[in-house]
């Protein structure tokens, strides 16, 4: 469209993830999703008089590993803050958080720009703080519903600059931040749970401007795939608003799922004066230099540093790379496998093929796989040593090692499916078939090179298809190039 | 049959058969009969709890398994939780709530044989300085029906003077447990700031508040602190410095005393009270100690900054009390907005809601650098300032209240005057340090009044073994 | 510094307060005057002088990741002033 290629679109992510952690945040009761409601609190969590928070180390942990994960600068002296508001899913009257001395300052998280290349988008800083409850409003006509089982259960909250230009890289950012999260194991990033939660801030301005527009929050976008409509349609509405002489408000809105719109949530807003303060019942908290370095170093297999192994030491190609990247466990089982034979293609090959098929076919985990990662590599032994074919290891070996403790070579033998590789007998088949179809193969000569597809059936045929296709092929070809 | 005014008594008596855990309760609870329906000190009695208590205790000690405290029967004021009781901070807001825990001073006291007979009367949400403020109307001082007994721990100290308990336990924010021990004849101590755990103490002022023993000896109140005192898991901000055995009072050394001259030339001070301490001054003078008149300009902002710091702190700590989530609640709100504010605005105490308007106001953007930022800073340097002196100094001197308890319903009309009141004792509470009001002096209007001092912080072995002394060669 | 009536309804809607007329008065009248003995503050210099913000020494005062603590959900809701089964019930968030 020519009005949006005028605009610019200046979009900054604010992602919450809750974190993995066993207990609360400030409070010894369990952290888990999907209890009977107000099953997991405790008189911390209920804001009861006289309660007092006690912070939980993992947390401090959980946001150091991100902040490294990210490349920020971590804070050596951390302090809490309250942030004062009434709400019913907010016992105490006020939410624990960081203000002024964030965890994490900076950081990057990378993404694949519009135009192919690499884009890092910066981080402001990445905060602990506390999730709040849950509100029901839609049981009830004229009562809200409350469950604090989600109350005092910590969050890391991570900013972005607004340095995303389109719903599409925003998809990428979020995307980013999921994978990361559960790499390191901190967050088990599902939107649809509510573990991992976006907002976004979004404006427009002509391209070339230098003032930002009006920002729009956006709300609500509970999936991935739901951000990026949310930002489309936001960034459409806003250009339009402004191309047919309206100004954009300064408000908040809520993505609303039924139609892929944004709705304004007025009716909530009212400018809200947190009179944040210095969290008096919860003392500082110093991050050592040695702390991170002892953290650092549980943190080898971040997704960057695998593909970089697998792209410089396994020679393998960046989309081979990057799929296998894109869970810790796969490229995990993937590195397993390469303990056990070199041929790193092959391996990809299998993994991002036949057991990915495989997984998704049955909604599996890879923690789920029935199949070793030793047998896998014995599986690929068997093909470099040209025993069976790529097609036939792939399919149909393989479907049997699910079902079976047996080896491949055990398997391949018992159905008969090793290939011939007897450059003898190979060569006695493609002498037979040559001389049966003389006038062929004088077509094959003057340029119809595609008959060699006949050629190659015929063999197969001979050898009962046990024949090993690539040596069959290569006798197919120096006998007709005779 | 008396009631034992000390421990050491109450203990010899057991030991000697002269009385029991049970006999003990039922003094108590025959007292509280008699008394309480004027006095107004217990809000709730908790008889036959404390009978069976008792019960058990004697038994224990019949066996030769009782603890420290075995005998020692305690009240406990309105605004520390107690597991499976009502708490109320003598405010409507939290009528009806029952809590689900016990405050670590209580789970401590009771490991140690405690018995406690019930809790008591105080200024709503600990704020004021005669327990006037209360949703379960004005304590009366024992001593004089028509006085106050000061607050906020007004209930507290009325109980033990009225013979109702040996000891309470207090808060003291800005001097709650101080004054009224000064108006009452008692002594009250409050420990340095984070010396005793906060989890369970319904909160005021986080950075102020601390919990402290009334009674009628410094005995008691060392022993007691011994109890209560130590790192608890539950406040993140209670000392993990070790507490001493602040029973074993220290030989009487010399001592270099520091007198704040600016608040003997306070004007509004009473006579007799500064005649009588200059007099006791004169006295330690002769027995020895070294006395310096030094100079302390910031006596003028000492409540103003309390005002500022502690209604902030308060104006969040009273958010959670919003007719939503527990205790009272309006009969049909139409919406969640109209819930806390007709809630709010109902079952609040005038007080209550001055102080949380000026602390969220001191808070609000645009004003939170002018005043809370402000106090902050002036926080500091009276803490400086305050060490600075307790470098030569072991302890400062000063009266604990500018006078004997004042008449029950005079100083309503502005609240700045009954501000005032703590000018002495909040010093403590803005600075950290421990402080303590001895019952040295009888005013010759017949009423009691303290001599109050502070010294270092986790001095309290140091502080408690001066006021022994000095209550043994002092006492009028 | 003088407080208006816009200003103590603004504080007022912050606090969930509400004062009306007379009460509002007073509310006015009494914060103008704890504000005036208040402002005594502005007579001291702090310049240069770092807020004083905590009043404990501790740090680092963290606690292990362990459940210690499950409160039931008869007495999570005991003290509701409404409930329903599983949940605490609030008037609706939603104005009429």
């Amino acid at each position: 469209m020519n009005t949006s290629d005028k605009y610019e679109a200046v979009i900054g992510l604010e992602v919450h993830a809750q974190l993995t952690t066993k207990t609360k945040a400030y409070s010894s009761d369990e952290n888990i999703y999907g209890a009977t409601p107000n099953t997991k609190t405790c008189p911390i969590t209920l804001g009861h008089p006289g309660t007092l928070p006690v912070s939980n180390s993992k947390v401090i942990e959980y946001a150091v590993k991100m902040g490294i994960a990210v490349g920020s600068q971590i804070r050596e002296r951390n302090e809490y803050a309250r942030k004062n508001y009434f709400y019913a899913d907010l016992p105490k009257g006020y939410q624990i958080t960081q203000d002024t001395t964030p965890i994490c300052n900076g950081g990057f998280i990378e993404i694949k720009g519009e135009d192919g290349k690499e884009k890092q988008i910066e981080i402001t800083r990445i905060h602990m703080e506390e999730d709040a409850g849950k509100s029901i409003h839609d049981l009830d006509p004229f009562h809200t519903l409350v469950d604090l089982n989600r109350a005092g259960v910590p969050l890391i909250e991570i900013v972005s600059e607004p340095e995303i230009r389109s719903s599409g890289e925003a998809y990428q950012y979020v995307l980013e931040v999921r994978k990361l999260v559960r790499y390191i194991g901190i967050c088990d990033g599902n939107m649809e749970e509510g573990s991992l939660r976006c907002d976004a801030n979004i404006s427009v301005r002509l391209k070339g401007a230098e003032k930002f527009g009006i920002k729009v929050e956006v709300k609500n976008m509970n999936s991935i795939s739901n951000v990026k409509k949310a930002i489309e349609y936001e960034i459409e509405r806003q250009i339009e608003l402004i191309e047919n002489g309206g100004e954009v408000v300064h408000e908040t809105r809520s993505f609303n799922a039924a139609n892929g719109g944004t709705i304004s949530m007025r009716h909530k807003e009212e400018a809200n004066d947190y009179r944040f303060f210095p969290e008096p019942d919860l003392q500082p908290v110093i991050v050592t230099q040695e702390y991170i370095e002892k953290i650092r170093k549980t943190l080898t297999l971040l997704p960057k540093q695998l593909y970089i192994k697998f792209t410089n030491k396994f020679g393998l190609s960046d989309y081979d790379s990057i799929i296998l990247i894109e869970e810790k466990e796969i490229a995990l089982y993937f590195l397993e496998i390469t303990k056990h034979t070199k041929n790193y293609k092959t391996a990809a090959n299998i993994v991002n093929g036949a057991i990915k098929a495989h997984l998704n076919e049955f909604v599996k985990h890879i923690s789920e796989f029935s199949i070793s990662a030793i047998r896998i590599a014995e599986l690929i032994q068997l093909i470099d040593d040209g025993k069976v074919s790529n097609s036939v290891a792939t399919s149909k070996v393989f479907t049997q090692m699910l079902q079976s403790d047996l080896s491949a070579e055990e398997i391949a033998k018992n159905n008969n499916w090793i290939q011939d590789s007897d450059t003898d007998s190979l060569s006695e088949f493609v002498k037979q078939v040559i001389a049966k179809y003389p006038e062929k193969v004088e077509e094959y000569k003057s340029g119809k090179k595609g008959l060699i597809g006949l050629f190659m059936g015929e063999v197969m045929k001979l050898s009962r298809g046990k024949a090993d296709p690539k040596l069959a092929n290569q006798l197919v070809r120096a006998e007709l190039e005779k | 049959m008396n009631s034992y005014t000390s421990f050491k008594d109450t203990q010899i008596a057991l030991k000697n058969g002269k009385t029991t855990c049970v006999k003990i309760v039922e003094n108590y609870l025959k007292n509280i009969s008699e008394k309480n329906s004027d006095i107004n000190a217990f809000i709730e009695v908790f008889s036959d709890e404390a009978l069976e208590r008792a019960k058990q205790i004697d038994l224990k000690i019949s066996e030769g398994t009782s603890s420290k405290l075995a005998g020692f029967v305690l009240g406990i004021k309105d605004n520390i939780c107690i597991k499976d009781h009502k708490v109320s901070a003598s405010s409507k807001i939290l009528q009806g709530f029952t809590s689900l825990y016990s405050a670590t001073v209580i789970e401590r006291l009771l490991s140690e044989d405690a018995i406690i007979i019930g809790r008591l009367n105080c200024d709503e949400f600990a704020m004021g300085s005669g327990n006037e403020n209360s949703v379960y109307g004005s304590v009366r001082n024992p001593l004089d029906m028509t006085k106050v007994p000061g607050g906020s721990s007004g209930g507290s100290a009325a109980a033990v003077v009225a013979n109702m308990c040996l000891a309470t336990l207090g808060s003291d924010t800005g001097g709650s447990i101080r004054q009224p021990a000064s108006f009452c004849g008692l002594v009250g101590l409050k420990p340095t700031y984070s010396r005793v755990s906060r989890h369970g103490l319904i909160a005021y002022a986080s950075s102020f508040d601390q919990i402290g023993p009334l009674t009628n000896t410094v005995e008691d109140t060392a022993l007691l602190l011994e109890v209560i005192a130590g790192k608890d898991k539950m406040d993140s901000t209670s000392s993990s410095v070790q507490v001493d055995d602040y029973s074993s009072f220290i030989k009487p050394v010399k001592r270099k005393i520091a007198v704040l001259k600016d608040c003997l030339e306070r004007e509004g001070l009473d006579v007799e009270v500064k005649q009588k301490l200059e007099s006791t001054i004169q006295q330690l003078q002769d027995d020895g100690h070294e006395i310096t008149y030094v100079s302390f300009p910031y006596l003028d902002f000492l409540v103003p900054t309390y005002y500022v710091l502690t209604t902030a702190e308060a104006s969040s700590n009273l958010a959670r009390f919003d007719g939503v989530h527990y205790g009272y609640r309006i009969e049909n709100p139409e919406n969640l907005e109209d819930t806390y504010i007709d809630s709010r605005t109902t079952a609040f105490g005038d007080e209550v809601k001055r102080r949380i308007m000026l602390g969220t106001f001191v808070l609000s953007a645009g004003y939170n650098d002018e005043y809370y930022k402000k106090a902050q800073q002036v926080r500091r340097i009276v803490q400086n300032k305050t060490d600075e002196l307790l470098k030569d100094f072991d302890f400062i001197l000063s009266p604990t209240s500018p006078h004997t308890a004042f008449e029950i319903g005079k100083k309503k009309v502005d609240p700045t005057v009954m501000y005032l009141e703590d000018i002495f004792t909040v010093h403590a509470n803005i600075s950290g340090n421990p402080a303590i009001s001895i019952p040295l002096y009888t005013h010759s209007n017949g009423l009691p009044f303290g001599l109050q001092l502070l010294s270092k912080d986790f001095t309290e072995k140091d502080l408690l073994s001066f006021s022994s002394e000095i209550m043994k060669n002092f006492s009028e | 510094m003088e407080v208006n009536n816009k200003l103590i309804q603004d504080i007022a809607k912050l606090s969930k307060l509400k004062f009306e007329d007379s009460a509002a008065n007073k509310m006015k009248e009494d914060l103008n005057k704890i504000l005036a003995f208040v402002d005594k503050l502005n007579e001291i210099d702090t310049e240069g002088v770092a807020p004083l913000i905590y009043m404990s020494k501790e740090v680092n005062v963290l606690r292990a990741d362990e459940i210690t603590e499950e409160t039931s959900q008869k007495d999570a809701l005991k003290n509701a002033p409404q409930k329903d089964s599983d949940y605490f019930k609030v008037p609706t968030v939603l104005k009429k």
